[in-house]
């Protein structure tokens, strides 16, 4: 078994112990990343050196008896949406960021420093995380671990790839409408989005403020979990971040292994309708399956609004938020600045269209109209109209089940280029994952199989406001039961000895 | 024929609130400082960084709302408004568009023609944005983010302004009312307070017996009370005119609002923005604050508190037997006015206070609260929070002394200084303490004066020998050696006598 094999749990074990080494866990996530990026592109920056130095002050300080905190030597990458004061540039997979290096550490950069990681690179992700594939990167595409040919979803490819390709055991990434999710499903990997307000924005390098989280990706519920115990809790910087107070952060390790029992899982009928495709269908319908096994009851529920309506009102909150959130990056103040304007205006005009690719165009395109004097009423404040709906949905929805499932995304990963060409039918990549965004709730996706082609399947668990700790609960309930997690991808397999 | 062309008015005033730090960020407030030296990622609108509301700027605002008698709303909200400039980071303003904080008050407004009511529509809170200066050589600008993020109370008025003088009035009484309130220092060289009025005449009624007006024009950034009165003379004027050379097509209907400049050395308005210009702001309620949901109780603990208001306090200074400029000049700010009541308040009840008549204790409230207290502020050896009650009294009790004979003035005045040290060092002693401790006392015992002025006569035989031969000015120089003789403490009075007597004797 390799050392990149290994949990992020039980490295940090293994590295408290002083049975490995920081430096031996840094070291193996480096060598599989130089062997295996070439080929996966999970990485747009890696910070070898800083990884190295910062590993070899966590073997000193566990030699001088001090506590390291929850991920002792533990390598991570971070979405490049995240401010490292690094060294690394930030670039938000941006053309507009390229050489831009933030001043100062987002909370949970903060975070993971203050609990031992080690932070080996930044990830590829869809420019400004707009996007389901990473093809909206102003860089590259990044590669599915299990078939180099497909995208491994977005905004959060990169992230998704790297622990899937098993250079890293953890990463971090953000969701908007689905970009851990769907990503996690498209890569074997365990992605959660935790609930709005849960972890600090501070340093996420915003999207749609009112959607965009932080959550971790991981080959295992229990490191997902870990990764959530140390970024959760509050934050003066984010006024949007909920006070301790008033939702203390669980323990989310401790009852992991307890099933919940009885355990209500709605299922709703929306999510099984047209455009599924039916081997996605079939491993979802044997994970609920197990579930029955384990005395689960499955009880069919609507979400009248959240299918049908969601995707439209994402498109339109989110763009909204988008444009006013984009409109910063203008060549005055950092950033890319164009060469060859004539003044100010034509400045502000050709930076921006030099430095933003065709999507963010279109977003911000789409946002500026839906918020101009006379359509405002019309888009944005319909658009928050149904949005109440959808959370209306959920929360009478969730009087009656402790959850809901369903797949994460309708298809397995798609070809390179397959839908480039179609905004419209990548935007339907995310139909059941944005809904989640939109009512503020915590959502999970989970390994749950493979088609005949050799791609992963995702299940989405959807829970309540705050039920994170339930809700790895009941993922961990399903995955102790299946074996998805241990399958190594044949990139992977190919550069072992 | 020609229609009654009434001046309608409304303005809007902007001030930069008294906080130390800004309005999302904790860099501070300064007006003197290198450009771009205090700014954070925060105030710079760097990608990720996140705005969190400073609690002393809502309440200083609440604060000014409720002394404007505005109703607070159970909710407002915070909502950017985009436009794009370099001196904006974000390239969007964080403020208050449909919710603000204060609706629906008013403010009395003294004037000739007697008081006015002038009607508040709201008053809100934004942030204030950078300085662009354009370089004199070369095609380039240069941009201060200093200002950028300060918090900037905007209070709009209804267009019951009628007049260019009363446009002026109500914009003093304005700025007397917020920095008596310490909501703001008002300065406006510094730009601590712009005015924007929005000027327009009423063209009586139209057909459908509903009033008609001449475009209404906004006149930016006007930054003294004199720029207000001429601008919005000139802008009357101007309207007037272009009414009555067409009448059918200079309205508000048609033309709608305009933004106009205004060029103080020429005294005249231009045209920044037609309305075909004017920005489209895209407001979008801000996702990165919580809504403002105050407490009833704390608002009305805020309301409960404000002090009594300049206008009334006004009217009770003049009743007591004050002038009316010591009464201005007392309700400055509201932390000298407290001062001085108190002061006030503890001569008049002082035991030895019936020797003195009210005018005498009111003389003396108002030398030394005017003078001294005043001088010891622009000199900064105190500031305003130390003038408390306690110091007040303290104060009161020195006058006592000084008028009860035990010190002489001059002495008044040296102890004044030391009790403001022993404060300064967190040792405050009373005036009574201070005399004790350095034996400060005057001195009347005849005797001892005697020998004091005897010792003058000595050491000063030409000055003596002057006055003698009728240059009466030399007793000044002799009663000023007198007096140095005993150290300052000699009764004056007493000198003078025996000096006299010595002399003519
Ligand atoms: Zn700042």
């Amino acid at each position: 078994m390799a050392t990149t094999d290994l949990t992020a749990c039980e490295i940090r074990d293994a590295v408290r112990r002083r049975e490995m080494s920081a430096a031996e866990a840094t070291e193996a996530s480096l060598a599989a990343i130089a062997a295996l990026d070439p080929k996966i592109k999970a990485f747009l920056a890696i910070d070898a050196d800083g990884a190295r130095r910062r590993a070899a002050d966590i073997d000193r300080r566990i030699a001088a008896g001090e506590n390291v905190g929850l991920l002792a030597g533990v390598p991570v990458a971070v979405k490049d949406v995240l401010c490292t004061a690094n060294g690394l540039p930030t670039t938000c997979g941006s053309k507009i960021l390229q050489n831009w290096k933030a001043p100062y550490n987002a909370h949970v950069i903060e975070r993971l420093l203050a609990e031992g990681a080690v932070i080996v690179g930044k990830t590829n992700m869809d420019e400004f995380a707009m996007g389901s594939s990473t093809e909206n990167s102003a860089y590259f595409t990044t590669r599915n671990p299990w078939d180099l040919e497909r995208v491994p979803g977005g905004s959060s490819g990169g992230s998704a790839a790297a622990v899937a390709a098993r250079m890293v055991p953890l990463a971090l990434g953000s969701d908007t409408g689905g970009s851990i999710r769907q990503p996690a499903a498209l890569c074997n990997v365990v992605g959660l989005k935790p609930t709005y307000g849960r972890v600090s924005r501070y340093g996420l390098v915003a999207f749609a403020s009112s959607l965009d989280q932080i959550g971790p990706f991981a080959r295992t519920v229990r490191d997902a979990a870990l990764l959530l115990q140390a970024t959760a809790g509050e934050d003066p910087r984010d006024s949007t971040c909920v006070l301790n107070k008033d939702q203390p952060v669980p323990d989310y390790l401790d009852k992991l292994d307890e099933p919940v029992a009885p355990l209500r899982i709605g299922v709703p009928r929306e999510f099984f309708g047209a455009g599924l495709d039916p081997e996605v269908e079939k491993a979802v319908r044997a994970a609920l399956a197990a579930y029955e096994k384990q005395g689960a009851t499955l009880v069919e529920i609507g979400l009248p609004h959240s299918t049908e309506y969601a995707i439209a009102t994402y498109y339109i909150v989110a763009t909204s938020e988008a444009s006013s959130n984009l409109a910063r990056y203008d060549g005055v103040h950092y950033g890319y600045r164009s060469s060859d304007h004539t003044d100010m205006i034509d400045m502000y005009m050709r930076s921006r269209a030099q430095g933003f690719g065709d999507e963010v165009k279109r977003r911000i395109m789409l946002g500026t109209y839906a918020l101009s004097a006379g359509y405002y009423d019309a888009y944005y404040k319909n658009a928050l109209r149904v949005r109440r709906l959808i959370r209306s949905d959920f929360e009478q929805a969730f009087e009656k089940v402790d959850c809901i499932m369903g797949p994460t995304t309708p298809t397995p990963a798609f070809r390179m280029g397959e839908k480039t060409a179609d905004p419209l039918s990548m935007y339907l990549s995310d139909v059941y994952t944005v809904s989640a965004n939109l009512a503020a709730i915590a959502g999970v996706s989970v390994p749950c199989g493979f088609t005949a082609a050799g791609l992963p399947v995702g299940l989405q668990i959807l829970s309540g406001v705050f039920t994170e700790d339930r809700l790895l609960r009941i993922a961990r309930m399903y995955e102790r039961e299946v074996d998805w997690a241990s399958r190594v991808p044949p990139t992977v397999a190919e550069v072992r000895p | 024929m020609t229609a009654e062309l009434v001046p309608t008015i409304g303005l809007e005033v902007h001030m930069h609130l008294a906080t130390r730090s800004k309005m999302f960020c904790g860099c501070r407030v300064a007006y003197d400082a290198r450009p771009n030296s205090l700014v954070c990622p925060v105030c710079l609108g760097m990608p990720g960084v996140l705005p969190v509301m400073n609690k002393l700027a809502v309440e200083l605002s609440v604060r000014m709302a409720l002394a404007l008698n505005c109703t607070i709303p159970d909710f407002a909200k915070w909502d950017r408004k985009h436009y794009y400039y370099p001196d904006l980071p974000k390239n969007y303003q964080i403020s208050q568009y449909d919710q603000p904080l204060g609706i629906n008050g008013y403010l009395d407004v003294e004037t000739p023609a007697g008081t006015r009511r002038i009607g508040i529509t709201r008053v809100h809170l934004e942030e204030d944005a950078g300085k662009l200066m354009h370089a004199e050589h070369g095609n380039y600008s240069i941009v201060d983010l200093n200002r950028t993020g300060t918090p900037l109370l905007e209070v709009v008025s209804e267009p019951d302004v009628r007049g260019a003088e009363e446009a002026r009035l109500y914009a003093e009484t304005l700025r007397q009312l917020a920095v008596y309130l310490g909501i703001s220092y008002c300065n406006m060289q510094l730009g601590q307070m712009r005015c924007e009025p929005n000027v327009s005449l009423r063209i009586g009624a139209g057909p459908d017996g509903k009033p008609l007006y001449t475009p209404i024009s906004e006149l930016k950034n006007l930054n003294s009370f004199r720029s207000v009165e001429r601008a919005v003379t000139f802008e009357i004027a101007r309207h007037r005119q272009e009414y009555l050379a067409d009448p059918g097509n200079y309205t508000l209907a048609k033309q709608g609002k305009s933004t106009r400049g205004w060029r103080d050395d020429e005294g005249i308005s231009f045209l920044q923005r037609s309305k075909e210009e004017a920005h489209d702001y895209r407001y979008l309620p801000e996702p990165d604050l919580v809504p403002f949901v105050p407490e009833r109780a704390w608002v009305e603990e805020l309301r409960k508190n404000l002090p009594e208001l300049p206008r009334a306090r006004r009217e009770r200074y003049i009743k007591m037997g004050l002038s009316e400029e010591t009464a201005d000049m007392l309700l400055a700010e509201a932390f000298v006015a407290n001062f001085w009541d108190v002061f006030h308040e503890t001569l008049e009840h002082h035991q030895g206070a019936g020797k003195w008549p009210i005018k005498r204790v009111l003389e003396l409230a108002n030398n030394w609260t005017l003078q001294d207290v005043r001088r010891a502020l622009n000199e900064k050896t105190i500031d305003a929070p130390s003038l408390h009650a306690e110091f007040a009294k303290q104060l009161a009790d020195l006058v006592v002394l000084v008028e009860t004979g035990v010190i002489n003035r001059n002495t008044g005045a040296e102890v004044f200084n030391k009790m403001i040290k022993a404060k300064l060092d967190l040792n405050p002693k009373s005036a009574a303490e201070i005399v004790k401790e350095e034996n400060l006392a005057q001195t009347s015992d005849s005797s001892a004066i005697e020998a004091f002025v005897d010792q003058a006569l000595a050491a000063n035989a030409k000055a003596v020998e002057d006055y003698r031969g009728g240059k009466k000015a030399s007793f000044g120089r002799l009663m000023g050696e007198a007096m140095k003789a005993s150290g300052g403490k000699a009764n004056p009075q007493l000198v003078k006598e025996i000096l006299l007597k010595k002399l003519g004797g």
